[in-house]
């Protein structure tokens, strides 16, 4: 082998630049391929070598929800119609959360064999986090819908238009926190403890288990502060979708069992967690040059 | 010629910390003791290389080659001064990134490409050169998890390899390879050298960066101690080694363990 160079000198056209990775959501999206990849290997990875492989996604909410509807319904004998749908639109929402929320914390830490490696936008991995929970929602509506069907669903085009809120709520909100919280995780990985703890409350503090009007009634109406936590509002948007279809008198229902303004309540609630998802991401920015050595 | 890569008065700090928990931090803070060092990992770093190069970088352990390395490829930013490079960067820094135990060598090529800033159709277009390279056989359509470590890191290092850079980073032990192997990589690295893309390779080996590099650059303590032509600078690394070492001999011998460094 020959000590001298050979051949000629490449010629590239491209600017002298910082080589640091441009960070930020925008650049997330605009490497949607690489994203699309690492959903991909998630979902896949998941259920590589289970015999049942993807039928978890349909067994695991199906026995969430007998769980609770054993506990509810049968045990503490509550009446409320067509309780099991107005209880699995809570669940698959309140899953989609936690699932978000919490596999996003650990995103950072857990690949950080390629965070330590390679200069890609980090928001990557909560972002895909995000993805792949919003992809194991699909089996949680399939069920749902199933349900519906099956119990004379009529659903509405305003119904509609509430689930695409509170799904959408749920996603901004979701990546917001995973964003926030995958950051934090490198530092003190006390923060997916903190993260744990928190999504035990969000079971608790959504009327599924229990109806709003529950609610409503034991505060006297001052119920500003419960619809404060987006979840609720993400659930009682996710009722009015599906739930209150299927009931025998829609209108009674939405003006009886649903707050007054539901919708503003959830756009508002929608732009709240956008001003988050921008706080989160000024916070992450901030952070992000530390994470390499302190992975 | 063209600049490729532009180090300016790099300055890189790291803080040491003693204390992880809250239990030890206030035991500590409680007895007046420190809590946190700073120290600077890189100090005052210029360097200028131009398209083409082939640098060797030479250093004792803990001198900062490797932070320095992840300041180029844009892993980590400097604290003072500006890192500035010159179009795509690839390397035997990152191989195996983002593989996946669970899935197949396949899927993970994809994967592993990707990560390395490859598109689709590139992947695709590469794919069979890279299969063959690597070497897996018929074990490509099964779960990487189950290869030998040989496999993995033969499969990271072609994907590597094959990435159309124009500024290639080397650093990486490639103790599992066998010698027809590192013969093979050797060999695509004056390849790579040949045509025409800045080299950037780290290593300890003299012989190795005799053959590879003709410009040397030795850091000492995070401080850039040298900057010129091959032979004088594997003479400045050692000019403290009582026996005297860089003769032949010495590099003749470790021509056997060529490619460790890869």
């Amino acid at each position: 082998m020959s000590t001298e160079p050979e051949g000629e000198t490449r010629v590239v056209d491209a600017p002298l630049a910082s080589p640091a990775a441009t960070t930020g959501l925008f650049e997330v999206f605009r490497r949607r391929y690489l994203l699309r990849l690492l959903v991909r290997r998630e979902i896949s990875a998941r259920y590589q070598g289970s015999f049942l492989g993807l039928f978890w996604s349909y067994l695991q909410p199906a026995s969430r929800l007998a769980m609770y509807y054993f506990v509810i319904a049968v045990i503490l004998d509550r009446n409320i119609e067509n309780f099991a749908i107005h209880l699995f639109a809570g669940l698959v929402m309140v899953h989609f959360f936690t699932e978000s929320f919490g596999a996003g914390t650990r995103s950072i830490v857990q690949n950080k064999a390629i965070v330590k490696k390679m200069a890609i936008p980090r928001e990557m991995f909560p972002v895909a986090s995000m993805l792949v929970s919003a992809y194991h929602v699909i089996p949680g509506m399939v069920l749902l819908s199933g349900f519906c069907v099956a119990s004379g669903w009529r659903p509405d085009p305003m119904g509609l238009l509430a689930g695409l809120l509170g799904f959408v709520l749920v996603a901004v909100l979701g990546t917001a926190l995973a964003v926030l919280f995958s950051a934090a995780n490198v530092f003190f990985r006390d923060f997916s403890n903190v993260v744990q703890t928190l999504t035990q409350f969000t079971t608790f503090s959504v009327p599924m288990i229990y109806p709003y009007s529950m609610v409503d009634d034991r505060f006297g109406g001052h119920t500003t502060l419960y619809l404060l936590n987006p979840m609720a509002d993400a659930v009682l948007l996710f009722q009015r979708a599906f739930w209150v279809g299927t009931t025998k008198n829609p209108e009674e229902t939405i003006s009886e069992d649903l707050p007054h303004h539901l919708f503003t309540w959830g756009i508002g609630q929608l732009a709240a967690a956008l001003v988050l998802l921008v706080i989160a991401q000024y916070v992450f920015s901030k952070l992000e040059n530390r994470i390499p050595e302190r992975l | 010629m063209s600049e490729s890569i532009v180090v300016e008065n790099v300055q890189k700090e790291f803080k040491i910390r003693f204390h992880r928990t809250i239990k030890q931090m206030s035991v500590a803070a409680a007895r007046g003791q420190e809590l946190s060092q700073t120290f600077n990992a890189l100090e005052d770093v210029s360097f200028a290389v131009e398209q083409g190069e082939s640098i060797g970088l030479m250093g004792l352990n803990g001198s900062g080659k490797s932070t320095l390395l992840k300041l180029i490829n844009g892993i980590m930013r400097p604290d003072q001064g500006k890192v500035l490079t010159r179009g795509r960067i690839s390397g035997l820094i990152a191989t195996g990134a983002g593989f996946h135990p669970q899935l197949s060598g396949r899927e993970n090529i994809f994967l592993n490409a990707a990560v390395l800033g490859m598109s689709d159709a590139e992947t695709r277009r590469k794919f069979d050169d890279i299969v063959e390279f690597a070497d897996v056989g018929r074990h490509l359509d099964s779960a990487v998890g189950h290869y030998s470590s040989g496999m993995f890191s033969r499969l990271g290092f072609s994907v590597a390899i094959h990435v159309d850079c124009d500024i290639f980073l080397a650093d990486e032990v490639l103790a599992v390879g066998d010698k027809p192997f590192k013969r093979k990589c050797l060999e695509r690295m004056q390849e790579i050298r040949k045509s025409g893309r800045t080299l950037f390779y780290v290593s300890h080996a003299a012989g190795s960066v005799r053959k590879m590099c003709d410009r040397v650059l030795v850091l000492e303590k995070g401080r850039l101690t040298y900057d010129g032509p091959v032979g004088p600078g594997i003479k400045h690394l050692k000019y403290d080694d009582a026996k005297g070492s860089g003769s032949q001999t010495d590099e003749e011998q470790s021509d056997d363990e060529l490619g460790n460094d890869i």
